[in-house]
């Protein structure tokens, strides 16, 4: 609203408009979840721990904890984001052709979207229950 | 892009003598893909312990079998190496490492991923 396109500088022009067509955005985000990661990794390793030995009713009982779930479910959260921003970086080193790069990142997407999904509706039912 | 290929083209990966800062790089990068496709594990594991009893047991059954536990073990230190990778990125972004000191990071990398991930599976055999 401050400047009109004639009045945009180079700086306003390239914003926004780097290969993956957003400017730093990624570069952030990617830090924030890495960031996000080492604690949620910690903690869910503590609940794999906890499943370590049990059978499956009894493991199953241990997700279904609500501090568990919640644990399981930002770690599944953060680390989605994370890898589906780090799979378009290596999309985008290593395949030039537009038409296949974009099905590439297309799938990149779907991909990660479908496994947050699934992984968030999983822990979900267990800790909500049948 | 049609012109690319009678283009020059500056030297790549191949041309290059390893080296302990260059391959721990690439090893992030394959971690990285590694722990992308794991992901699939992951959401296996949890959709059949959402399914029930009956459908995680084959699952538990087979992380509990010897190749189970090599993928589990792969992975484990996947994550661990990736983990201390990205911490070496953070002192990076600091504007630190870079110097000299890029090779004892990247030795304490390797090093420490194995020793931590070692570290993880004796505790995973004592708490069990």
């Amino acid at each position: 609203m401050n400047s009109t396109s004639t009045m945009k500088t180079p700086m306003k022009r390239v914003r926004g408009l780097g290969s993956a067509h957003s400017g730093t955005e990624h570069f952030w985000r990617q830090r924030l979840t890495a960031l996000a990661n080492i604690p949620l990794t910690i903690g869910f390793l503590c609940v794999v721990y906890a499943t370590l030995g049990k059978d499956a009713d009894a493991a199953r009982a241990v997700l279904a904890r609500p501090f568990d779930a919640f644990i399981i479910g930002l770690f599944v959260i953060s680390g989605v984001i994370h890898m589906k921003i780090g799979m378009q970086v290596i999309i985008e080193d290593y395949i030039h052709g537009e038409g296949s790069k974009i099905i590439a990142l297309a799938l990149n997407t779907l991909f990660s979207l479908a496994i947050g999904a699934a992984c968030v509706f999983a822990v979900l039912k267990l800790t909500f229950g049948a | 892009m049609t012109e690319a290929k009678t283009r020059p083209l500056s030297p790549h990966l191949s041309i290059y003598k390893p080296t302990i800062t260059m391959t721990m790089s690439i090893v992030h990068r394959i971690t990285g893909m590694g722990l992308y496709a794991g992901t699939l594990l992951l959401a296996i594991w949890l959709i059949a312990a959402a399914s029930g009893a009956a459908a995680f047991a084959p699952v538990q059954h087979f992380i509990a079998s010897p190749f189970g536990r090599i993928i589990l073990l792969g992975y484990t230190w996947a994550i661990i190496h990736h983990a201390l990778g990205g911490m070496r990125h953070f002192i990076w972004d600091m504007g630190a490492g870079l110097g000299p000191e890029r090779m004892v990071l990247a030795r304490l990398t390797l090093i420490g991923s194995l020793v931590i991930t070692i570290g993880l599976w004796v505790l995973g055999y004592a708490v069990r």
